[in-house]
Parts: structure tokens; C-alpha cells; sequence
């Protein structure tokens, strides 16, 4: 083919010198071809339409990765995505600023997280967090919105208003009233729901929301480990921020927590949506029928030790998330944030000014990665696979994130993995080269 | 026939990659003048494509001039199938390598008119000017490519029914299931292999002892087609010390003296690569004296 008739689109990019993370195994001698954003299998178009690399990426002995995704984020740079005073375009403006910012991070998908709000805001502001595709000069792939609450206990409410909880005694009615007609679009608005098992109704609209193809996630509940259950058998397939905004774990009523040691809940018939079998599942072949769970790995919100006992009960269902609140990505200083004065310290802290309370993350992803692998002491594949394979796994989409195979989007990381540590040196969405 | 017989797999691996490469860097191919090889698929040469593609990413080969013909490919199996000859060829050699696509040539198991598609690979192994250097393999029954026993010598590119012992001998490839093998190949016939200007036949291990034996110490047979070497002007067969166990004892020990004596009384230095003499080293002045008894002998 002349190389004067090939267009943009149709460039074949290959990767060289770099070491893959594919099915499970760094592989070395391997190659990653991809074209038009998505990772191809190149072998075909070689015999058939005679196309061989059109640009060749040296990436220098370093590891490639998938690009990481982050399910639960509230916000960046002063930003909030519950915020919805501001007229449309600087709304606009502001989701794209947090997008491009996660980057340099090798967040390449996330889920703006909206925090409880009343229908007002909810209509105002998830429509602009409908899911887009990434791009190098756009900002991150948003998935979707993960909206927290309302639908939550007051018990557990964290740093959420409690005057707009709501309970969903009219089933689903109730949650299409407060979300708005975004809801109906499913997950291509909406691609998570955190709410509380026991709350009036929640357990028996799973399905519907289900059938929507929502993720249902259960978080900021007072439950107890028979509601929980119950509300896994229902659909829902995923803990929020494990240990945090929940019972704490008691021997005879483990809660929500105790979900991890489920033996006899139904086994799934399909994977999609559920983790892949481990030595400790309940069938070693099958499905996983224990939900995921997130994990916020700063060190703070969860202590290393009941990060290291979680994830030994079910390596396969943790996800690593940041939980970060707006004033990450900002430097060191008192903010305003959502009434409060917030102080973010040196080491990236933030506390209500003047007081030890946490007022919420300011890690990235790279460094929940980070600090995952030293407090479990796992494998660097497992601990990268919780912030790539694992969310993918999770909201039913790992055909096409969180995955080096072919067919998946181009969202790649290189790390440096030298020395014990990681380091992210280039990053790629949807096969294009970020700026870093 | 040249015959070079190194102590292990690890050896002859290393002497064919080397000859290959040399061999294409003293033709110093262009554009209108491409490296034309010949290429084999199996066990033997799995190593040989291991070393030239270290040798491509250390910069000691270009494979941007060469063009390739591969010896056969399954009838009816899918191109992208894992088993398939396209391939083994791609993961192990293609992929790695700066080769251009549309100088890669191999047999379409799948072509509606398989006596058509024959007959094209001739026309194009003649169009590119014939292939300078074919290598090959051997199978456990003397055959070469999958011209299996009672092929004719003079056979041409063709559609062959595999033998039973090679459809068991490929059958570790899928499964270990018989039944699994595909029974029809396209091969290149004994004879496209030997109008190449260069033949290169590897034989690695104690179950190709017999074949070796019957290919170079028996006659032309149709029954060991690699036999049809002896018939070569510049055959080539590069083997290990376990190959060499059906031979005669005269046979290994004459093949390994050529090789000393060529070091010794030649010198590299005067020894090309397919192995024509210049001249013998420079002698260092004899001490003798000249008298008239001995003849006025100039140094």
C-alpha cells in the first residue's frame, strides 16, 4: 500500500523493547500493535492487506500497562463535580480541567463521582457527565457518573448533608424522580449507584436499575451482613469504600463487611460483572459470587493492616480508588471547600482546618498502586490488575479497558519499575500520546 | 555436498543463523535485487528464527531487501489458526523483523483453485529471479518439505496427502489429537526446492539418524526425497553429533577432516563462504637447502 493513500486513522502504531502486562503475566519479547485507538492483532493485515507498522513506539525496557481507572472520584483542582451554582459552559469547563489533569497520573477512565444532592443538581449536572470517549488533548474517558447516595443511611452518612437522604418506597419511581431522565439512559449516564441495602425499597429496585445496566454498589449503610447478602443475590455487585461509612466488623454480625466471607450465595452464570475465581472463592473454577469492593489506599482512610486482611480474603474483588475529594491536585494551602475551610497539608492531607478530620483524599492512583502492593505485600501485576483489570471487571466493560488484548481501547501506561518502585513516564489515551 | 557436523542443537542453530546472515550481507541485496530465501517451518528452524531475530535487534541483519518463500501450509486450516503455517511464521520470525509484507510469500491453504495457487507460487518464485538460498528440514522418513516417500524428484509446487507417520509427528502441535491434523498440505515440490542456487537441509537429533543415513549414504530414492541433494551442486546439510549415529564411521570422520584441514592448510582468510578456495595459506620459508639433489624449488 503507498504510503501516500494511508489516512491518519488507518496508521498502525508498534510498540518494541516493552515488557506487557498480558493475561495475568509480564511478558517480555512481546509486541503491541494498535490502530484507530484499539489494540489490534496485527498477523492478518500483514497477509491479507500487505500492512506492516507505520510508526514504530520504542518504549525503552519499560513495563506497558493498561491505563488505570478510577470508579470513585469527587473532584480535582478546586473542582467538585456535585457543584452546580455556575452556568453550564464553566461546569463544562471545569469537568474538562479535572479530565485532562488525571493524565499525568495514567488515569485514563474514570467515574466523576457526585456526592448526595437534591434532584436539582442531579438534573443540572449529570447530563454533562454522560460518557465520553478520551482523548490526548481532552482529558480522561469519562465512564460514566457514580452517584453516591441519596439513597444512604443517616447512620453512616460521612461528610454527606443528610436533609435530601431519600428512600425508595415507590421502587425505581423514586429513584428516576430524584436522578432525573439521565437515569434512563442507564450506564451510558449513569454507571454506578451507591446505596444502602436497608434503606426502604433499595433492595427490591436492584433489579430494575440492574436491567438498566447500572452497577449497583453497597456503601454509607448501616447494614447488616443479612441485608447485605440479600442485596447480592438482588444484583448488586460491589462494596463502596470498603470499612469506611459502614458497620464496623463484628464477629457474630460481620455486615457489610462480612460480605467477603460469603460462602453460599448463588454462583454467578456469567463473569461479566463478577471477579474471576480465586483460591479462596467459593468455586474454584466459577465466578466469583462475592461483590468487589473499593479500597481508598492512602494510608489514612483504611490502616495497612485491614487493607492486607481484606485483600487476602478476595484477591480478585478489590479495586483501588482514590476518593479524592476537590482539593487534590492542589498545592498545600486553606480552601473553601463545600462550606468548610479545608487544610491541605505537605503530605497531601486534608483536614477541616484546624481539626484531625479527614475531609477526604488528595491521592492519585498511582499512589493508592503504590502503597496497595507494600501494605499486601502482593505481586506488582496484582496490584496494578486493581487499578486496571479489576474496575474494568467490574462495570461488565473488560473487552475493552483494563486490558493489553486485542479489541481493547488504546489507553496505555509506561512505567518505570525499577528499584521497587513505579513511576509513570508516558501515557496514551485511546492510542494517542498525552503530553505529559 | 558439503556436510558440517557441530556437537549439539545449540551449535548448528548458531552455524546456520551466522551463514544465513552472512550469506545475505556478502549479496548485499537492493530493491531490484532482493535475497530471494527459501524457508522451513518446525522444531529445527524454531531456533534458527530465535537467533536471527537477536541478531535484527542487535543491527547485524536487514531483512528489508529479502523475500521470502515458505516451504508449505495446511490445506483448509484457517490463516489466523494458531497451528497454521502463517502463523507459525509470523509469531516466530515475521513480527520481530523489518521484512515488508509484500515480499512474504507463503501458500494459501485456503485458495478456491489449490492447483491455481501452485502454480502462481512458481510463477513468482520465477518472476523474483529464482531463490538463492532454500533451507529445509528434514522429516523422521527422509522427506523434505511434504514431499513424502514416492514423491517424483522432478515434483513441482502441488497439493500432497501427508503421510501417516508425518500426520503423527505433527500431531504434538495439536493436542497430541490425530484427528486433529489437517491431512492435506500445499508443498513445494522436490525439485523447486533443488533448482535453488543453494540448498541448506538441518538435521538435528538421533531420531533423524536413519533418514540422514539412507539421504546421503543411499542412493537418489523417492522414498528419502532429501536425497535428491546429491543431484545439487551446492548442497549444504548442517547436523549434530547425534544425526551422524546411522552414518559410517568413514563418512563422519572424512566430513569433520575437511574442516581441519581447511583451518589449517587454507586459512579462513582464503575460504569463502560457500566454500570456494582461493589458494592455500603462505607456507613459511623452508629451512630445507638447496642442493642438487633437491629440486631448485622456489619458495
Amino acid at each position: 500500500m503507498p504510503t501516500s493513500e494511508i489516512k491518519e486513522s488507518d496508521k498502525i502504531y508498534k510498540i518494541i523493547n516493552a515488557r506487557l502486562l498480558i493475561e495475568h503475566e509480564i511478558v517480555e519479547n512481546a509486541y503491541l500493535w494498535f490502530q484507530n485507538g484499539k489494540i489490534i492483532h496485527p498477523q492478518n493485515l500483514f497477509f491479507s492487506a500487505r500492512r506492516d507498522a507505520d510508526e514504530i513506539i520504542d518504549a525503552k525496557g519499560l513495563l506497558v500497562v493498561p491505563g488505570f481507572i478510577d470508579t470513585q472520584i469527587n473532584g480535582s483542582y478546586g473542582i467538585d463535580f456535585a457543584d452546580y451554582e455556575e452556568p453550564v459552559e464553566v461546569l463544562q469547563k471545569n469537568i474538562d480541567k479535572v479530565a485532562k489533569g488525571l493524565l499525568q497520573y495514567g488515569c485514563t477512565a474514570f467515574c466523576p463521582t457526585v456526592v448526595s444532592s437534591a434532584a436539582e443538581v442531579y438534573q443540572k449536572v449529570l447530563p454533562l457527565l454522560n460518557h465520553r470517549k478520551g482523548s490526548a488533548t481532552g482529558g480522561a474517558e469519562i465512564l460514566g457518573a457514580h452517584v453516591e447516595g441519596p439513597f444512604i443511611s443517616v447512620l453512616k452518612k460521612g461528610a454527606h448533608k443528610q436533609a435530601v437522604f431519600k428512600d425508595a418506597k415507590n421502587g425505581i419511581k423514586d429513584f428516576d424522580e430524584v436522578y432525573g431522565p439521565e437515569l434512563l439512559k442507564g450506564n451510558k449516564a449513569v454507571s454506578i449507584i451507591t446505596m444502602a441495602p436497608e434503606i426502604d425499597g433499595v433492595c427490591d429496585a436492584i433489579p430494575d436499575l440492574v436491567a438498566r445496566g447500572i452497577t449497583i454498589s453497597m456503601g454509607h449503610s448501616a447494614c447488616r451482613i443479612a441485608e447485605a447478602e440479600e442485596a447480592v443475590t438482588k444484583g448488586a455487585n460491589s462494596i463502596t469504600h470498603l470499612f469506611n461509612a459502614m458497620q464496623a466488623f463484628h464477629h457474630r454480625d460481620p455486615g457489610l463487611i462480612g460480605v467477603l466471607g460469603a460462602c453460599d450465595l448463588p454462583i454467578p452464570e456469567t463473569s461479566v460483572g463478577h471477579p474471576a475465581p480465586s483460591s479462596t472463592s467459593p468455586d474454584r473454577k466459577r465466578p466469583d459470587p462475592r461483590p468487589f469492593y473499593g479500597l481508598i489506599c492512602d494510608g489514612v482512610h483504611v490502616h495497612p493492616n485491614s487493607i492486607r486482611m481484606a485483600y487476602y480474603s478476595h484477591p480478585t474483588g478489590a479495586v483501588l480508588v482514590t476518593d479524592t475529594l476537590s482539593a487534590a491536585g492542589l498545592p498545600s494551602g486553606i480552601y473553601q471547600l463545600g462550606g468548610s475551610e479545608v487544610e491541605v497539608v505537605e503530605d497531601g492531607a486534608a483536614y477541616i482546618k484546624g481539626t484531625t478530620t479527614l475531609a477526604g483524599s488528595t491521592i492519585t492512583i498511582v499512589q493508592c498502586i503504590r502503597n496497595f502492593r507494600k501494605f499486601t505485600n502482593c505481586p506488582l501485576v496484582e496490584a496494578i490488575e486493581a487499578a486496571t483489570l479489576h474496575p474494568a471487571r467490574l462495570l461488565g466493560i473488560e473487552d475493552r479497558k483494563g486490558t493489553l488484548n486485542v479489541g481493547g481501547d488504546a489507553d496505555l501506561v509506561f512505567l518505570d519499575d525499577t528499584n521497587g518502585d513505579i513511576a509513570v513516564k508516558r501515557v496514551f489515551v485511546a492510542g494517542e500520546e498525552v503530553k505529559l | 555436498m558439503r556436510l558440517v557436523i557441530r556437537d549439539d542443537y545449540d551449535e548448528v542453530t548458531n552455524y546456520v543463523a551466522n551463514y544465513v546472515k552472512e550469506r545475505i550481507r556478502q549479496f548485499n541485496p537492493t530493491t531490484e535485487n532482493p535475497f530471494v530465501i527459501g524457508l522451513p517451518t518446525g522444531s529445527s528452524p524454531v531456533s534458527v528464527y530465535k537467533v536471527l531475530v537477536e541478531m535484527y535487534k542487535a543491527g547485524e541483519i536487514n531483512f528489508e531487501n529479502v523475500v521470502t518463500f515458505n516451504m508449505d501450509e495446511y490445506v483448509g486450516l484457517p490463516r489466523d489458526h494458531p497451528e497454521s503455517y502463517h502463523s507459525f511464521m509470523w509469531k516466530n520470525l515475521f513480527m520481530h523483523v523489518n521484512i515488508k509484507p509484500e515480499n512474504v510469500h507463503i501458500l494459501d491453504g485456503n485458495a478456491p483453485d489449490l492447483d491455481e495457487e501452485c502454480k502462481k507460487f512458481e510463477a513468482e518464485i520465477a518472476r523474483v529471479g529464482g531463490i538463492e538460498l532454500f533451507l529445509g528440514g528434514i522429516g523422521p522418513d527422509g522427506h523434505i518439505a511434504f514431499n513424502e516417500p514416492g514423491s517424483s524428484l522432478t515434483s513441482r509446487t502441488r497439493v500432497k496427502t501427508l503421510a501417516y507417520e508425518t500426520i503423527i509427528a505433527n500431531a504434538r502441535f495439536f493436542d497430541g489429537d490425530v484427528s486433529k491434523v489437517p491431512k492435506l498440505a500445499l508443498t513445494v515440490g522436490v525439485a523447486t526446492v533443488m533448482d535453488a542456487r543453494e540448498v541448506l537441509v538441518i538435521i538435528t537429533g538421533a531420531h533423524k539418524a536413519i533418514a540422514l543415513a539412507n539421504c546421503i549414504e543411499g542412493g537418489v530414492n523417492h522414498m528419502w526425497t532429501v536425497s535428491a541433494i546429491q543431484m545439487h551442486p551446492k548442497g549444504l546439510i548442517v547436523c549434530d553429533e547425534d544425526a551422524t549415529l546411522e552414518l559410517h564411521v568413514k563418512t563422519v570422520k572424512y566430513f569433520k577432516s575437511i574442516e581441519h584441514v581447511h583451518q589449517s592448510l587454507i586459512g579462513p582468510e582464503n575460504l569463502s563462504l560457500q566454500g570456494g578456495v582461493k589458494q592455500l595459506r603462505k607456507v613459511v620459508v623452508s629451512s630445507r637447502s638447496q642442493t642438487p639433489l633437491n629440486g631448485p624449488y622456489e619458495e
